[in-house]
């Protein structure tokens, strides 16, 4: 049983505070969803907890189990079991995922070859053409193809807690489904927990959250059920103005 | 000129002469042809000059700390020769081998087979038309002179018509002589609508030695020339080299460098496009570490129409180390309907590392596409912190991410054995800097 917590985190970008006291909780075969409108600092929090270059931490902590995690470099957050689906994949040149997931799994020891074997593998399952595997990470490929892509690391790598930054975004009818049918199979058989950030509803009709949290201006402003979700879809953001944050 | 001394002082214990010049030049032994060439040349750079920093080509370059005096032409007699074991590990397979020690030619084989065709490689001492063959290099500067006036001897390789050489032609030069000065010559003649491979590798002990080399690369009307030039010296070593090459109608050159040693390593790589059609692609990639310079210059010269040239050069720097790329794409009158490229892209590892980056044209005609870019800059935080969001090292994602910089070169570069070493090699030698890796 693994546990993200995220307690009063404050932080932002060149001295401006964008988070503004953050609490929130992941659990292991939790799925919690975060929303909000543009703006609100849904994709800062993502990288505040990865540990994103540019990004400056003003208080508070994000724990993984415990341990504390802004003390650490990024690799080492990824190490102790957590993970970013990114919302837009970085384009590295000349690497290959079949190159990459091999450095990633080496500190555990993992051969390159049985790493290979689970990405050929995951590829099946998440629907990545095998041609993608040799190519450079991220480099000309389509909006869905990228998410497909980041899926299918998070299936590799094997995290206690993914957060996935709006993976949602762009996505075709059959990418969604293909992306989310993947995580939620992760979360209930090897109870991955799962931190999604996403503006619309549409995902967690696929991805079932069981918290639902309304990020606004920097802080959680409403949480609850799925049927936050919903109430969403249909009144929008307008009616979690500044001045009434939720329990 | 008077005082030339008896041809009988070819050195057999005296190895080392004292100065560079005329009379020195004149001790080393060969046919009348190749010492009147020697001389005639040492008497042109006596009465010339060294150039300086503040020439054009040579801006940014250590020309200035060269203390030719420092060194002593090396003269490598033909039986101390027995090559270096490690040079045989990156010949591998082959049509042809040459092993030069401290510049001069000392083994020499030949695929029989080939031989029998009209395969030439041998020491243009040897060669009946060995004064043509050294006189195909137009003179860059001071130093083609120095080269031409204390060559000990020069390789040759003539591919004849029409002839398909399916393995490389492999050269290995190794100096070992503390102070010496080598002065190598390796001239290719790629008869018509020939086709074939030549790699050549430069390696050193670690001795402190001063190296000039000339290549000169003729691809005949409708050849085809691969030729690859890795150059590993010893961290010691002070280079000026010249590449020159010339490219015949509907001819291809595929000509490329890939640096990783010397202290100062120079090279001018001259491409001249005087046959219609042909075309020019030029590749380097360089990696300096540690407190070396890598100097790149570099001429497309289109004189004929419709040719093409495509350069791309790509070079880290780490450490204290820097490196310079400065190239000029020059389109001639007659050049009508030429495409011309050159990018020239450079990565700084560390903050007391430098890369200049000084892209030129010059256009005498219309009708033509020519586009240059350059860049200099640090690795992408993004794509380090991709990398590192997946749980890889900081150090490991930086080779990562460096390797695959060089990958589009890399991968351009003729199959063969001494490129299949190259990977690990670069591995090797970012592997040694990652302690100079920077925070996560």
């Amino acid at each position: 049983m693994s546990e993200l917590v995220v307690t009063g985190l404050r932080a932002g970008v060149e001295g401006k505070e964008i988070l503004r006291g953050v609490d929130l909780t992941v659990s292991s075969g939790q799925v919690h969803a975060v929303m909000g409108p543009n703006g609100s600092g849904k994709s800062t929090l993502a990288h505040v907890i990865m540990g994103g270059p540019g990004y400056e931490v003003y208080g508070g902590s994000v724990t993984l189990d415990g341990v504390e995690l802004l003390e650490m470099p990024t690799w080492q957050r990824a190490q102790a079991g957590l993970f970013l689906a990114m919302q837009y994949p970085t384009e590295v040149p000349g690497v290959s995922l079949d190159d990459a997931m091999a450095a990633a799994l080496a500190p555990q020891g993992r051969a390159p070859a049985e790493v290979a074997g689970l990405v050929a593998a995951e590829a099946v399952r998440v629907g990545v053409s095998p041609a993608l595997l040799a190519r450079p990470l991220n480099v000309d490929l389509s909006g869905g193809e990228k998410k497909r892509n980041e899926t299918l690391q998070l299936a590799v790598l094997a995290p206690k807690i993914a957060v996935l930054d709006e993976i949602d975004s762009g996505l075709d009818v059959d990418a969604l489904k293909a992306v989310s049918q993947r995580v939620e199979l992760i979360t209930n058989e090897v109870g991955l927990g799962v931190l999604v950030i996403t503006h619309y509803s549409r995902l967690l009709r696929e991805l079932r959250p069981d918290v639902v949290s309304v990020l606004r201006k920097g802080r959680i402003v409403a949480s609850g059920g799925p049927e936050l979700a919903e109430e969403l879809e249909s009144t929008g953001y307008a009616g979690y103005d500044e001045g009434s944050p939720a329990a | 000129m008077a005082g030339r001394p008896a041809p009988a002082a070819r050195a057999t214990k005296d190895l080392f002469l004292t100065t560079f010049t005329p009379d020195a030049a004149a001790t080393l032994g060969g046919p009348d042809w190749f010492r009147a060439r020697r001389l005639a040349a040492a008497e042109r750079f006596s009465a010339g000059s060294l150039p300086d920093a503040t020439e054009e080509i040579w801006r940014y370059s250590r020309i200035s700390e060269l203390d030719l005096d420092a060194y002593r032409p090396a003269l490598g007699a033909p039986d101390e020769a027995a090559p270096p074991g490690s040079l045989t590990e990156v010949t591998g397979e082959r049509a042809a081998l040459v092993v030069v020690h401290n510049g001069r030619p000392t083994r020499i084989e030949v695929d029989p087979a080939l031989a029998a065709k009209g395969l030439v490689v041998a020491d243009a001492g040897d060669l009946p038309d060995g004064d043509d063959m050294l006189g195909l290099t137009p003179v860059a500067d001071a130093f083609t002179e120095l080269n031409t006036a204390f060559l000990p001897g020069a390789t040759v390789v003539r591919i004849p018509r029409g002839m398909v050489v399916e393995q490389p032609i492999v050269i290995v030069h190794h100096l070992d002589g503390d102070g010496i000065a080598s002065f190598a010559r390796t001239v290719v003649v790629a008869g018509e609508n020939s086709d074939a491979t030549v790699i050549e590798h430069q390696s050193s002990s670690d001795v402190v030695a001063f190296s000039d080399p000339v290549v000169e690369l003729d691809v005949g009307d409708a050849a085809r020339l691969r030729y690859l030039n890795v150059q590993d010296l010893g961290p010691r070593v002070f280079q000026v080299g010249y590449q020159s090459s010339r490219v015949g109608r509907d001819a291809t050159l595929q000509s490329s460098v890939v640096a990783l040693g010397g202290d100062y390593a120079r090279v001018r790589t001259d491409s001249r496009i005087d046959g219609k059609g042909g075309t020019s692609y030029l590749t380097a990639v360089y990696f300096a570490d540690g407190s070396r310079m890598h100097d790149f210059r570099t001429i497309q010269d289109h004189i004929a129409p419709k040719t093409t040239s495509d350069l791309l050069f790509k070079g880290a720097v780490s450490d204290t180390a820097r490196s310079v790329y400065s190239g000029l794409i020059r389109i001639g009158k007659e050049a009508r309907g030429t495409n011309a490229f050159q990018t020239n892209r450079n990565l700084v590892l560390s903050e007391g590392a430098g890369a200049e980056s000084v892209p030129n044209l010059e256009i005498e005609t219309n009708d033509v596409i020519c586009s240059h870019a350059s860049a200099v800059g640090p690795i992408d935080d993004e794509q380090r912190y991709y990398l590192e969001s997946r749980g890889i090292p900081p150090e490991v994602a930086e080779r990562l991410i460096v390797l695959g910089f060089f990958g589009e070169v890399l991968d351009r570069l003729p199959a063969s054995d001494a490129v299949t070493g190259l990977r690990a090699a670069l591995v090797r030698r970012l592997a040694e800097r990652a302690s100079g890796a920077g925070p996560a």
